[in-house]
């Protein structure tokens, strides 16, 4: 029965693939959507996130599931399965963060549309570099994944500490924002909203590549346990 | 080529303790240098290609390779850290303390309560009273009593393949052995009855010393504490289960038990 199991293997690491690109362009979107306030892109990232990404997830589960259960998988296969089921998830979360950026921009635009396209709403530098970073980690994640490199993936879990820094300071910078700029404050705090999100998704970048370790070498390094 | 083992290969005091066995037939080496110990009141499966040794190897633990013409072993086999090839030792008294159960069910064409009892009678136990509570002991730990309590003086040829099994493992519990050898248990029998059989193994685990030649790594991976792999005669991995099925220690063992090899 074991003998098409690569075939299998095959077949969900390129389901993997195809939601990992939905996923980026939808984070992609979301971030163009807040950054050039454009909500028609950031209602299109709602949709792609309710009707693609979370159908493409469930349906990754129930192949996971129906591999397992014909194949009971051991050894490097079940590693690979397990890690298939993890990634889905974390994928679909981080679908579901891009969506709460983009909703974010919704709301601001249905609660004042002028102001919110007017030149007093400006999204401070800092989040450039918050967002390059998190995107980096998400396509090196996904590389990781592809091509099994355990190095790569290392590389991805030390750069979350870097996200993590940027959040803090963007934090730090909003709120003395909010208190000298009372007017601005329900837009300064959907971006710490959006800054949180970063992070997140910045997490579940991480734990995507802790899970390819796993796989790859059968080590649990999270929380900083190794086996 | 000889492979490195696993520190874990040696449990700390293990009841049975292989060192350097090599076993011939003729001119033909069929076990080469295996060194392990199996440990007290655990199940240890042994898995592996046809071919492998496995069941060769069960049969050394017993001395069951003594009636094969031309069979040469070298090496030391000890339980309890008594040498079991030592030529003074009873092999009687071995085969005893070390039960066996086969691949096919071999019940004796007698009742079902003389099956059970037939090496107490062997061993010189008459008293009916006595006879009677091993009977019922024992069927008890091989759960089947409930099933046979009724019927102990019917053949034991009308039971079911799953029952014959069960018949036979309380045929060997009877004699209070410390060790049970299983040489593919279920591999002659229907889902259900290799349920209760796996089942069974478990409960018995507590009280005997287990170790089983199984094909079906699902069945090893169920049942055992430590799995044994072995390939053209070799040890290849030993260590705990667990660890042996999601991550492997060696190569071969990770494409034996994926289904890439073998």
């Amino acid at each position: 029965m074991a003998y098409n199991i690569q075939t299998e293997r095959e077949t969900l690491k390129g389901h993997i693939v195809y939601l990992g690109t939905v996923v980026e362009e939808n984070l992609q979107c979301a971030i163009k959507s807040l950054v050039e306030k454009n909500p028609d892109l950031a209602y299109q990232v709602v949709q792609t996130d309710r009707c693609e990404i979370d159908a493409i997830e469930i349906d990754i589960e129930q192949e996971c599931l129906r591999v397992m259960a014909l194949h009971q998988p051991v050894a490097c296969d079940l590693r690979f399965l397990v890690t298939v089921l993890k990634v889905n998830m974390d994928l679909e979360r981080i679908g579901d963060l891009a969506a709460k950026i983009a909703d974010k921009v919704l709301l601001l635009y249905k609660a004042d549309p002028a102001y919110f396209l007017s030149d007093a709403m400006q999204l401070p530098e800092m989040f450039a570099g918050m967002f390059d970073k998190t995107v980096w980690m998400f396509r090196q994640a996904m590389e990781a994944f592809i091509s099994e490199d355990t190095d790569l993936a290392y590389k991805v879990c030390l750069a979350d500490d870097e996200v993590d820094l940027a959040k803090r300071a963007i934090y730090e910078d909003l709120e003395e924002s909010i208190m000298n700029d009372p007017a601005r404050q329900v837009y300064l705090a959907k971006l710490l909203s959006v800054a949180r999100s970063m992070e997140r998704i910045a997490d579940h970048c991480t734990n995507i590549c802790e899970d390819i370790i796993y796989m790859a070498q059968g080590r649990i390094i999270r929380h900083n346990l190794s086996q | 080529m000889s492979h490195p083992v696993n520190p874990i290969m040696s449990a700390e005091n293990p009841q049975v303790a292989v060192e350097h066995l090599n076993l011939f037939y003729g001119t033909a080496q069929a076990l080469i240098d295996v060194s392990f110990g199996i440990p007290k009141s655990q199940v240890t499966a042994l898995i592996g290609p046809s071919g492998c040794g496995k069941s060769t190897f069960l049969r050394c633990i017993n001395r069951m390779n003594d009636l094969v013409e031309g069979l040469r072993v070298e090496g030391l086999i000890t339980i309890d850290g008594e040498n079991i090839n030592d030529p003074a030792l009873d092999v009687i008294e071995l085969r005893r303390k070390v039960g066996m159960v086969f691949q096919k069910w071999n019940p004796f064409p007698k009742s079902i309560y003389e099956n059970v009892v037939y090496g107490l009678r062997i061993a010189g136990i008459k008293e009916r009273s006595v006879l009677d509570q091993a009977a019922e002991q024992s069927l008890k730990r091989a759960a089947l009593w409930d099933e046979v309590k009724d019927r102990l003086q019917q053949s034991a040829m009308g039971l079911s393949g799953g029952q014959m099994q069960r018949l036979c493992i309380a045929r060997a519990v009877a004699v209070h052995p410390e060790i049970i050898l299983m040489d593919e248990p279920c591999s002659a029998l229907d889902p259900r009855s290799t349920a209760r059989i796996e089942q069974l193994i478990r409960e018995l685990r507590d009280e005997y010393t287990i170790i089983i030649v199984t094909h079906n790594m699902q069945q090893a991976a169920r049942i055992s504490d430590y799995t044994a792999y072995m390939y053209l005669g070799e040890l290849i991995e030993y260590g705990p289960t667990q660890k042996l099925f999601t991550v492997p220690e060696r190569q071969e063992t990770e494409e034996y038990i994926t289904g890439r090899f073998g």
